[in-house]
């Protein structure tokens, strides 16, 4: 079954506080979903019910064909998850801590050596395997609860935030480990860091107060962005007013805006009509009209002005979903 | 049962992962000695038996056993571990009874480490070991309820001294509700039936009829069914309270 994950209509109420809105949504494998959304959003209480740690107030979720509510230990035997925070025993080693959940997740023999080797190696924990879980700082903390949610590989990977309070170094690394594993499983990461969304992710989904807003690649997001495909070029400061009037006159365009002179050349932004991509026009024009261009770049957008457009304001209408 | 053993198995370990184990098994053994020699009379009676010793264990439970009780399940919430654990492929009542038992266990372990006391009383006299044994089993029993009790109690809050407070108040009531003290307190309103109820439930009236060397089905009925309803309700606790 490529659909790994299953929700229809998964709804969580706290008192008379929602925090999920009848979520549907389908992960299935080989893909790296980002999970997005600002903090209260619903983003934890999700994925704590694709887990089984809650009960849905209604709706199902379902993985790998098993209702999570009506056969748990089945659903939760192909899930690893690395809960928000990465709790662990701290009185306990990293080796005796990965010892314990090969035990309770059933790995016996070579299989198991093989398991608890290759993930401590993959998570490079060699080195404190017998100090304290307590004692260790907040990277290697992470990183025996990354280990601890890969070492049955699982089918249904799960990691809330699991790059919150890394240094970049170690933020490479875990990205980098969830892309290897990424080909034969569906991975769910949440997140606020929108860089990693467009480092790891195939598909992100944005949700606000409970409801999915955008469903879509980084890229489909991207478009949604005044700033896609938008250009910079930067001129010499003396034919500045002659390129504005030029860059208007093309078709495509949208905003022509001019920055500040420097050092004798001067910036223009110029945003695409449409959202295509207008360099070569804009290359083309100013080739014609015969203006040096010291440099030219096209802008991707900022996902994080598409995330505050997206996730800000409830008046504003739900966007539709994009499908990759 | 493979579920429960693993959990337990790490339970106990925990407990000597910190000074816990040896100060709660220290302070067990010096207290159990202190009451039975300067408090019980131990050599002053001159029976060669084990009374002295015995009859303090529902005192010193009540203070000890909540003091084991207390982290089960208190510690799992506040640092967030009970996410971990009920998200692995277990059952609630497989992690309920895994932590009840090595808790017990351990207990267990305290109360064999008593072992020069029986030796000594052989050693002094002639004693009754008929008697020993079943004060021995009624004293493991009875820790266990105490135990289930604290362990359920301990379900309701994130915070170990209240589990603990409340655990040792419920403990009292229950070892002294065949008391005048408690007793008082409901025979002016309450029907009579449920005096009576409350009479049954004390457990020093069953923990005395045990270490009298009779070992009666309904005193093993009484804490066995205690044990169970306490765990019951354990799960249930876990169940309600593990998302908050």
């Amino acid at each position: 079954m490529a659909e790994m994950i299953a929700l229809s209509r998964l709804t969580k109420r706290f008192g008379p506080l929602t925090a999920v809105d009848g979520i549907d949504m389908k992960v299935s494998r080989g893909e790296v979903l980002g999970f997005l959304g600002p903090n209260g959003a619903g983003k934890s209480t999700t994925m704590k019910m694709v887990t089984g740690f809650l009960a849905p107030t209604s709706g199902t979720a379902m993985v790998d064909g098993m209702d999570v509510t009506v056969d748990p230990v089945k659903a939760k035997q192909r899930i690893g998850y690395l809960p928000e925070g990465a709790p662990c025993y701290g009185d306990m080693t990293p080796r005796s801590f990965l010892n314990f959940i090969a035990d309770v997740r059933m790995l016996s023999g070579k299989e198991r050596d093989k398991a608890i080797d290759e993930t401590i190696e993959r998570v490079e924990i060699a080195g404190v395997l017998d100090q304290p879980i307590e004692t260790l700082s907040k990277g290697f903390k992470r990183r025996v609860g990354l280990a601890q949610a890969i070492l049955h590989n699982p089918p249904v990977l799960i990691l809330d935030e699991p790059t919150d309070g890394l240094d970049p170094n170690q933020k490479h690394q875990v990205r980098t480990l969830i892309q290897e594993m990424a080909s034969d499983k569906a991975v769910v990461i949440s997140t606020h860091i929108l860089e990693e969304v467009e480092a790891v992710c195939s598909r992100a989904v944005v949700i606000a107060r409970g409801k999915i807003l955008a469903d879509g690649t980084p890229e489909d997001l991207l478009k949604r962005s005044p700033l896609h495909n938008a250009v910079h070029v930067r001129v010499a400061a003396a034919a500045a007013s002659a390129v504005a009037g030029d860059l208007k006159t093309l078709a495509v365009v949208g905003e022509v805006t001019q920055g500040e002179s420097r050092e004798g050349y001067c910036e223009f932004s110029v945003t695409s009509k449409t959202g295509a991509p207008i360099a070569p026009d804009v290359a083309a024009l100013l080739k014609d009209k015969g203006h040096p261009v010291s440099d030219l770049k096209t802008e991707k957008g900022a996902l994080d002005a598409v995330f505050r457009d997206i996730t800000r304001g409830p008046a504003k209408k739900p966007a539709e979903a994009q499908n990759a | 049962m493979r579920n429960i053993a693993i959990i337990a198995k790490r339970e106990f370990k925990g407990y000597f992962a910190t000074p816990l184990a040896l100060v709660f098994i220290v302070i067990f053994l010096a207290l159990t000695g202190a009451f039975a020699f300067y408090v019980g009379g131990f050599f002053s009676r001159g029976y060669a038996d084990l009374t002295p010793f015995f009859s303090y264990h529902p005192w010193l439970f009540l203070l000890l056993v909540p003091a084991i009780g207390m982290r089960l399940w208190a510690e799992e919430r506040k640092s967030g571990t009970i996410e971990l654990l009920m998200t692995l492929p277990v059952s609630t009542l497989d992690a309920v009874l895994g932590k009840f038992l090595a808790a017990w266990a351990f207990c267990g372990l305290a109360l064999a480490l008593t072992f020069p006391m029986w030796i000594t009383v052989n050693v002094l006299g002639d004693p009754d070991n008929g008697i020993i044994v079943a004060s021995y089993i009624g004293s493991f029993v009875m820790a266990g309820a105490f135990l289930s009790i604290s362990a359920c109690i301990s379900a309701l809050t994130k915070n170990q001294v209240i589990a603990f407070i409340i655990a040792a108040t419920v403990c009292f009531l229950f070892t002294m509700s065949g008391a005048q003290l408690v007793l008082n307190f409901f025979q002016g309103w309450a029907p009579e039936v449920l005096v009576d109820a409350l009479r049954s439930m004390s457990f020093l009236t069953h923990f005395q009829a045990v270490t009298q060397g009779v070992i009666d089905v309904k005193d093993v009925v009484f804490f066995g069914s205690l044990i169970v309803l306490w765990l019951f309700l354990n799960v249930i606790a876990v169940e309600i309270n593990k998302g908050r």
